[in-house]
């Protein structure tokens, strides 16, 4: 049997591809970041500054611009600890107890990806608007809704919803209920286990969500739109100024706003990456067991 | 500890996990409850450690009805299947959460803590061990460590579910005379649930057979060798 001389040997990894086609799908996907991700980047930031820094930084002192990156932060600031706790809330109950209807509740945490965020934003003009009777009321008490912030509030709230309970859900599923059951038989409260066991074992999963939470909440365009009536220096939040600025051909100053709404976003992602090397250990340690 | 259990069911939407069942257990017995899955015996195990509440009947710790208490009041030493070890505390941490979240008026001092800690560190052979994370320890020391979580608590009774479950043969057969020593260094009444027959003959005083939500037979390891009292007992113990 063994007359035949064997071929040599080939080591060969049994999922690796022959390397031309390893190098056609890498140069796919340099090629679609590049068009698609860092092209568009650059040229926001390079727009900005085709005056000059000056002129970029002198466009986002304006007063109108200030206005706007106060009532973005603002917005930022209230939507997304309401969303962390409404997250948190909802994850929890989802993970940890079981009832009728579960799967439903799932479906309509994840609404507002299916809905458009311009018909979010009319079912708030319609809920609050001075046309219904609850909108009347509260524009007559002096606190109105629409065209205000409490209005934008709700529309980013809405839109941001489905962030942090998506985070949140998968590791609380993958982590189940044992821990949370060992400590409830040391004696330890309800409470106390939320404080002591599950929330640091969620806790990665929670800043994630919360960073993208954030990011979208400062770059809500389409809700925004509907319920802010786009009043200049009062109810228009950065991304609505830059779609303002860019409609009169103010291409610097829209761009430069733009160029700020991104370097938000890239900080988000930038702090959340640094978090990540700085504490991979844990990170390894409460994800897998 | 004395633990009566009366007659307690235990139904989940309409499929009955557990059709009503008695048992005894004698202060400082060391039983087993043995059973293929799906048989009844973690949900009595749950239900004896409060985790679970029973649709009917009643739990009677040395005499007092002890049905309607929570978990907290039970001051059950539960050792989970997968161990639940709180993942992102150390070893020292673990074995001090229980002690930690008692009310302040009852809770140890600092220096009480330790020195308790250190004392079941040392029961369970472990003493280097307490600055270490679960991630880094063995599956047979994972066991240990939360047996020695239980016992910080000064609990009144020690339940097991599926101690050995996930552990190689070895490690096993060493962790059997463990629980074996400490149960009889602790005095405490102890039930342990398992599907393997030989960890329930060899390491029981009293062994609970169940199938389908019913206690088959109850009695001493070499009794139900010798005199099983049903086909499905017979069966099980042979196979």
């Amino acid at each position: 049997m063994s007359d035949t001389p064997l071929a040599p040997l080939q080591f060969r990894s049994a999922i690796a591809e022959p390397r031309a086609a390893r190098w056609a799908l890498i140069g796919i996907v340099v090629l679609g970041l590049g068009v698609l991700l860092f092209a568009p980047l650059i040229a926001v930031f390079a727009e900005a500054l085709t005056r000059g820094w000056a002129a970029a930084l002198a466009s986002l002192g304006n007063r109108d611009a200030r206005a706007a990156i106060k009532l973005t932060l603002t917005i930022a600031a209230i939507s997304v600890p309401l969303n962390a706790a409404f997250g948190i809330a909802a994850a929890w109950f989802i993970t940890k107890f079981d009832f009728r209807g579960k799967a439903f509740l799932i479906t309509l945490i994840d609404l507002p990806f299916s809905v458009s965020p311009v018909v979010a934003g009319l079912c708030i003009v319609l809920m609050f608007g001075a046309n219904s009777a609850l909108g009347g009321w509260l524009v007559a008490s002096g606190y109105p809704v629409v065209f205000a912030l409490p209005g934008i509030v709700l529309a980013t709230v809405f839109v941001t919803f489905p962030f942090v309970a998506r985070e949140l859900i998968p590791v609380m599923v993958e982590q189940g209920r044992a821990e949370e059951e060992a400590a409830l038989t040391l004696g330890a409260s309800g409470a106390r286990t939320f404080l002591t066991v599950t929330l640091p074992n969620i806790r990665w999963a929670l800043l994630y969500g919360v960073l993208l939470c954030n990011a979208r909440a400062m770059g809500e365009f389409g809700a925004v739109a509907v319920v802010s009536g786009k009043i200049r220096g009062q109810t228009a939040s950065i991304p609505i100024t830059i779609e303002m600025l860019y409609n009169e051909y103010l291409s610097v100053a829209a761009f430069s706003l733009a160029a700020l709404l991104a370097m938000l976003g890239l900080i988000t992602l930038l702090l959340k990456t640094i978090l990540e090397l700085r504490h991979a250990d844990q990170i390894a340690a409460t994800y897998h067991h | 500890m004395h633990i009566e259990i009366d007659e307690i069911s235990k139904a989940f939407g309409t499929t009955a996990a557990l059709h009503p069942v008695s048992l005894s257990i004698p202060s400082g017995a060391l039983v087993a409850l043995l059973g293929p899955s799906g048989s009844g015996k973690t949900t009595l195990l749950r239900i004896l450690g409060g985790l679970e509440f029973p649709s009917s009947g009643r739990v009677l710790f040395d005499g007092h009805d002890a049905t309607g208490l929570s978990v907290q009041e039970r001051r059950a030493g539960f050792v989970f299947q997968s161990y639940a070890l709180f993942r992102h505390m150390t070893v020292f941490e673990n074995i001090a959460y229980g002690l930690r979240a008692r009310p302040r008026a009852l809770r140890p001092t600092r220096a009480e803590i330790t020195r308790r800690v250190t004392k079941l560190l040392d029961l369970i052979q472990l003493p280097d061990i307490g600055p270490r994370y679960p991630s880094q320890l063995s599956g047979g020391q994972r066991q240990r460590v939360a047996l020695a979580r239980a016992l910080a608590i000064e609990p009144r009774m020690l339940l097991l579910d599926e101690p050995f479950g996930a552990l190689d043969a070895k490690v096993r057969k060493e962790l059997r005379s463990g629980l074996r020593e400490i149960h009889d260094e602790t005095g405490l009444t102890t039930v342990f649930v398992t599907h393997d027959q030989d960890e329930a003959m060899e390491l029981a005083d009293f062994v609970v057979v169940m199938s389908m939500g019913r206690i088959e037979q109850i009695g001493k390891p070499q009794d139900i060798r010798a005199r099983p009292a049903t086909a499905f007992v017979r069966e099980f113990i042979s196979g």
